[in-house]
């Protein structure tokens, strides 16, 4: 009876105060910053005369806003200028420690928190941006909040949240070859719908899920929130133990044991309840491409565009017209057939090392298809484009006619210079399809770094395991 | 926070599932550090026919006459009726501060992404989740009534139809306190200090290395 879900761990060890209608006082232990939904926040604590509850809490950094070359010479941008700018003088004046945009230390939010070991086991993380998600790969209760949300967690270091049902998203099996966490993603979207985990907290978990490296798990929490969970979490094992070990923020010697023995911990006790269980064969799952303006609308390479009069409702039928005519797609449309004008390979989605390094496996040796416009790669952070440096990536992707950019969210939501022109089509690692979100008339498909490599020297989407 | 009580005001049925919030207000308007002034912003993309970007003068900007917003029987709408899932997608609160500066207080739908969900309440915003089939009535009886109004209590929780239809609707305790009193639950919960002070000490114990 007593058998608890990783989720409740987390939650029951975080409560301030329960009150009676549902809701609850929750400790926050690593509050995540960044330039574009915290100004707002600052600026009411400031007028309400509020100071942050515990500033060694939080961690900043500029990414959406920046640019993603000639960095040295600023930000050209006017109006990003004063946002980062904005950032920087809330930061010195309330001590806020923040990697500042030419600091090699600056990336992607949710690049930096785990790179820097300030994400562990066991936390609540916050940030204002939805894909905190990514943080709980690390068996932490991580989500996005508002920026009235970020206001309240600096000034109470508390935020007031009802507890959400636990759902239980269990792969079992092998992947097989160039399959990867992001398909694993995308299939577990395409199964329930970018609401299906609305209301829920889910974790992954199954062989398939102990299989992935960090990196792998954090790109699948990552896209929690696609499937409607403002959290994913996946929990900790010995891959979880050895990549925190020896990062800057985390604990060592003594207080190192005494952590892991209390890490050890954070699974789901043999009998847990779940309020709903989604199974998924991971060697039925094969490279996913999406077609539509939702990463619902997704299916494997094999597919084909599907045809809307074959939808199983009438709201879905018109959702699934509109799509295809955003995308210039005609129905039954074989996908490997779609031909691309660009490729983003970077976001918080897979813009760490082993993105990197996946990508420049399938374009080593091999060159960008002319009717590629633009091929770019951007690093999630300063320290991810270092060690691709060290290991000569940086080199493959430039021999092959990629571009090799300086670290930021750049075209996942086209914020800086960085965006689709209107109809551009755009084979992309991130996490969104949304019309416009890469620019406005632009047609994003959502992929994995190796199969972006892949359509961006093919100069069409191509099964990246037949490679 | 502004206080919502009871409201009796224009419908705008927006006939669309899984509106995004980078439909509700494109990102480049993100860039504002204000919390104000988004209003003329809100669905952007779908309301003009050029590209916006902040600064414009958005009255000399062409509208896109087909979308529903810019029919001149909803000018003046204060309760968008949208489909499922609104909301979703990014955290931006800027999508409430948009929906509200254009003069909207009230949202009904089948279901809204969580964080937008919770979003609306900070901002003075009502999000109501109706069944679908009554969703879909209502947009059934907005198309076909031409100044199509309905009355929202929320210490009744009730929405009240012209022909007297009423349809009630679920609002937790203490999201409807703070809404019906316009209180900003900040100072609420500062309320209870010695709590969170308490609470931090046992965790500290517990766990030092998170406040190395
Ligand atoms: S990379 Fe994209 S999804 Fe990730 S934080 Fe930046 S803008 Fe958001």
């Amino acid at each position: 009876m007593n058998a608890k879900t990783l989720y409740d761990k987390l939650w029951d060890s975080h409560v301030v105060r329960q009150e009676a209608d549902g809701t609850a006082l929750i400790y926050i232990d690593r509050h995540l910053v960044h330039e574009v939904t915290s100004p707002q926040a600052f600026e009411g604590l400031k007028l309400a005369r509020r100071k942050p509850w515990r500033t060694g809490s939080m961690l900043a950094v500029p990414d959406h806003n920046v640019p993603t070359t000639h960095r040295a010479a600023g930000i050209a941008d006017p109006i990003s200028r004063i946002q980062v700018e904005t950032l920087d003088a809330n930061c010195a004046e309330f001590g806020v420690v923040e990697f500042k945009m030419n600091d090699i230390r600056q990336g992607i939010v949710h690049v930096i928190g785990p790179e820097q070991g300030a994400t562990l086991p066991g936390m609540t993380v916050v940030c204002g941006d939805s894909h905190t998600s990514t943080h709980g790969a690390f068996a932490a209760l991580a989500h996005g909040i508002g920026t009235s949300e970020v206001e309240h967690v600096m000034a109470t270091q508390c935020l007031v949240a009802k507890k959400s049902k636990a759902m239980l998203v269990k792969v079992e099996g092998a992947l097989g070859k160039g399959v990867t966490a992001k398909d694993v993603a995308l299939a577990v979207i395409g199964t329930i719908g970018t609401a299906g985990g609305t209301g829920y907290a889910i974790e992954f978990a199954g062989s398939a899920i102990r299989a992935l490296s960090m990196e792998g798990r954090m790109t699948l929490c990552n896209m929690a929130i696609e499937a409607g969970a403002r959290a994913g979490m996946v929990a900790a094992d010995e891959t979880t133990l050895a990549y925190i070990k020896g990062r800057p923020f985390a604990p060592q010697g003594e207080q190192w044991d005494k952590a892991v023995a209390y890490w050890r911990t954070l699974h789901s006790d043999a009998g847990a309840q779940f309020d709903a269980v989604v199974e998924l064969d991971a060697a039925g799952i094969r490279p996913q491409v999406t077609w539509g303006t939702s990463p619902e609308m997704v299916t494997s390479i094999d597919g084909r565009v599907p045809d809307p009069a074959s939808a199983p409702d009438a709201v879905r039928r018109s959702d699934w017209e509109r799509a295809l005519a955003y995308m210039d797609l005609k129905a039954n449309t074989p996908i490997g057939e779609i031909r691309i004008d660009k490729v983003f390979i970077g976001s918080c989605t897979n813009g760490r090392i082993e993105d990197m390094r996946a990508a420049a496996a399938v374009a080593r040796g091999r060159k960008v298809a002319a009717n590629v416009k633009l091929a770019m790669v951007v690093p999630g952070s300063g320290l991810v484009k270092a060690q691709a440096e060290k290991e000569g990536l940086d080199k493959v992707f430039i021999e092959a006619g990629f571009e090799w950019r300086d670290p930021g969210c750049s075209m996942c939501l086209a914020m800086n210079d960085d965006r689709l022109e209107p109809g551009e089509r755009c084979a992309a690692t991130s996490n969104r399809n949304f019309e416009g979100r890469q620019g406005q008339g632009g047609r994003t498909h959502l992929v994995s770094p190796a199969m972006a490599a892949a359509a961006a020297i093919a100069g069409h989407f191509i099964d990246v395991s037949k490679e | 926070m502004r206080k919502f009580e009871l409201l009796d005001g224009l419908v705008v049925p927006l006939d669309r599932a899984n509106v995004d919030t980078d439909a509700i207000i494109p990102k480049q308007f993100l860039k504002s550090i204000k919390r104000s002034g988004f209003g003329p912003n809100a669905f952007d993309e779908w309301r003009y026919l050029d590209h916006g970007e902040p600064g414009m003068d958005n009255g000399k900007r062409p509208l896109n006459k087909e979308f529903v917003l810019n029919q001149p029987r909803y000018q003046g709408a204060q309760i968008l009726l949208v489909r499922e899932n609104f909301g979703c997608g990014s955290s931006r609160e800027h999508a409430p501060w948009a929906l509200e500066d254009y003069g909207f207080r009230v949202i009904i739908a089948p279901s809204f992404a969580d964080i937008f969900f919770n979003n609306c309440f900070k901002n003075g915003l009502l999000p109501i989740r109706l069944d679908a089939d009554k969703v879909d009535a209502l947009f059934k009886a907005v198309e076909a009534n031409v100044g199509y109004k309905l009355k929202v209590d929320l210490g009744l929780q009730a929405i009240t139809a012209p022909d007297g239809t009423v349809y009630k609707f679920e609002v937790d305790a203490f999201r409807k306190h703070c809404l019906l009193n316009g209180l900003d639950d900040i100072g609420l919960t500062l309320q209870h200090v010695e709590d969170i002070k308490a609470f931090e000490a046992k965790h500290r114990a517990a766990q030092p290395w998170l406040f190395a």
